[in-house]
């Protein structure tokens, strides 16, 4: 029946849908277009051969990773310590983790090119080692939000303050707590938080096109003012490589042992 | 031998004194509870002997060691929660071996120590399960036999039963108490539930406002209250209101009844007080405290029957066990009940 509530639910979903869906599906047929007159992924074949594309890809991958690590081991032991400890720090933090949200990334990489410059007091921009670890650092502030989002509602699960204490009447240090308890119980919410990073970084052009990295977000602008139909292949090339890091948490988490009857 | 001593015990959150001037001293291998309503500070005591808080003053000597300035991971005390708090990622002979894994114990001393905590609780064929996987029992079972692998100086029982049902927990607090016999461990029990406390320990320790008022076994504890809160607290109580008409004697009157308490007390009015079980239905030899009285409710409790029933102004509380010949009586039915002098406790105010 037309008026009905279940009809405009459908309508709603499939318009919503239809919104997402129909650019997704017109960029992939575009990126087939490649030859003329017929379907084809040369322009896939043609970027996965690149030797640019494999180094910048390669490059913001290693950079991902280390932002991951810097990003957990910033993000972990803050979140569990402000949890267990420090309570009404809380909503301090959570300020603080916000910030990168509401300052634009450009201010960021710019108050770093001034702080760190080669006639500053630390010239990490002065060698290529140094401005990528300023890389990190910036992406780690980057993806600060999500991170430490996902793992305050991974600590928000579990009962940080009695797990803690059980541990400590065994005699259980402060490494073996973290390291042996609470990080594998927070695990799949540090993957949604890595894989979130990961996705971020992949993207990420201001970062790195302002410190003059080889990274992929740069590849993909310069590939877009240059080609007609790479474009559109790097950028369903790039939703694959995002749908797959979601696609990673859902696996992590349904895997997650502990957890499976749990949910 | 006096094994564990608390001494001076204060402990202060702000300007709020939770534990006050706090002394207890327990011998080795003795079960003692602490017993008090939320809020009294007998977890407090409990996290300041874990090491869970820091006392503001006072001592704690365990084994002729004070052990207020150690942390909870160097005094060697095994803990159970109310929440069981079992680490979800590990499995149940994982959770059962983790203390002896951090105090370096070998694989084969420590699973062979695994196994015999599992049997002593109950469950050896459950290592391989998660936590999960357990009923709430089972769980706290597993609890405590982690608690216990690391041969711990001392037990500590945060209100383990509290977070199951009724059945559960009568049959975990004597299963508590035979491992606790076997093993002759110092335990410290935290509980607010009475029936508990007095069921399974050597000796109870009552708490209010931060303050230990009595301290004592059971028998004596629920016959023998030092202070009014204790009578209340413990156990149902009747409240009778009197009249003091020779102070020297102790004789006073109820309503139109003169008996003496064979005690001297002070002049004034006086509150009496005994327990449901010490109030007859009828007169008696040896009872002349009689009042006339109106059945209110009637419970039947099965071995028991507890009668309410109002003597003038006075609500009356009696227990009488369940006789198949004798029927209980009905709702509104007049009749006299009868106590004891010896029965009668005189409150403090």
């Amino acid at each position: 029946m037309m008026g009905s509530p279940r009809f405009w639910s459908w309508a709603a979903l499939v318009a919503g849908l239809l919104y997402f869906f129909l650019p997704l599906v017109g960029m992939f047929e575009f990126s087939l277009r490649a030859r003329r007159g017929e379907y084809s992924f040369q322009a896939y074949t043609n970027v996965l051969s690149d030797p640019q594309f494999r180094d910048t890809f390669l490059y913001s991958v290693t950079v991902a990773l280390f932002t991951i690590v810097l990003g957990v081991l910033i993000v972990a032991p803050t979140a569990f310590w402000v949890r267990l400890k420090l309570p009404k720090l809380r909503p301090v933090i959570e300020f603080i983790t916000l910030l990168p949200l509401v300052i634009p990334p450009i201010v960021i990489v710019f108050g770093y090119i001034r702080l760190y410059n080669t006639s500053s007091w630390l010239p990490l921009t002065g060698t290529a080692f140094g401005t990528n670890l300023l890389l990190i650092f910036g992406y780690a502030t980057l993806a600060l939000p999500y991170m430490y989002r996902a793992v305050d509602t991974g600590l928000r699960t579990i009962d940080v303050a009695t797990l803690t204490e059980a541990a400590q009447s065994m005699g259980a240090s402060w490494f073996t707590i973290i390291t042996k308890l609470i990080l594998p119980n927070i695990l799949s919410a540090i993957l949604s938080g890595a894989f979130l990073t990961f996705a971020i970084v992949i993207g990420e052009y201001v970062f790195a096109a302002l410190l003059n990295r080889p990274a992929f977000g740069p590849y993909m602008v310069w590939m877009g003012g240059n080609k007609a139909y790479e474009p559109a292949a790097l950028a369903v090339i790039a939703f694959g490589i995002t749908w797959a890091c979601m696609g990673v948490i859902q696996l992590a988490t349904r895997l997650s042992r502990h957890n499976r009857v749990q949910r | 031998m006096d094994f564990l001593k608390i001494e001076h015990l204060e402990k202060s959150f702000g300007t709020t004194r939770v534990v006050k001037d706090f002394d207890l001293t327990i011998r080795k291998g003795e079960f003692v509870s602490l017993l008090g309503p939320s809020g009294c500070g007998k977890t407090t005591v409990l996290r300041m002997v874990a090491g869970f808080e820091t006392p503001s003053s006072g001592a704690i000597v365990i084994d002729g060691k004070d052990v207020v300035g150690l942390r909870p991971n160097q005094r060697n005390i095994g803990m159970v929660f109310q929440a069981y708090a079992l680490f979800p990622n590990l499995t149940v002979a994982e959770n059962v071996a983790f203390g002896l894994k951090v105090k370096g114990v070998g694989k084969d001393e420590r699973e062979a120590r695994v196994q015999e905590m599992l049997a002593m609780i109950g469950l050896p064929d459950l290592g391989a399960r998660y936590p999960f996987q357990l009923s709430g029992g089972q769980q706290q079972r597993v609890a405590l036999a982690r608690a216990l692998a690391i041969k711990p100086h001392v037990l500590l029982l945060d209100e383990p039963l509290s977070a199951l049902d009724a059945k559960i927990r009568v049959s975990l607090r004597t299963q508590i108490r035979e491992i606790q016999r076997e093993l002759q461990i110092t335990t410290i029990f935290v509980t607010h539930d009475q029936e508990e406390a007095l069921s399974i320990s050597d000796r109870i320790v009552v708490m209010n406002g931060g303050v230990a008022e009595q301290v004592g076994a059971p028998f004596e504890i629920y016959n023998r209250p030092a202070t009014r809160f204790v009578a209340q607290f413990v156990g149902t109580l009747n409240l009778i209101e009197a009249d003091v008409i020779a102070p020297e004697t102790g004789t006073v009157r109820i309503g139109t009844t003169e008996i003496s308490l064979g005690r001297p007390l002070k002049p004034g009015r006086v509150t009496l007080a005994c327990r449901p079980e010490a109030v007859s239905l009828g007169a008696a030899e040896g009872r002349p405290l009689v009042l006339h009285a109106e059945i209110g409710e009637v419970h039947f409790l099965g071995a028991v029957i507890r009668v309410q029933a109002r003597a003038g102004r006075t609500a009356l509380s009696l227990d009488t066990f369940n006789r198949p010949d004798t029927p209980p009586p009905s709702a509104g039915d007049k009749v006299q009940v009868s106590i004891s002098p010896a029965d009668l406790l005189v409150l403090e105010a």
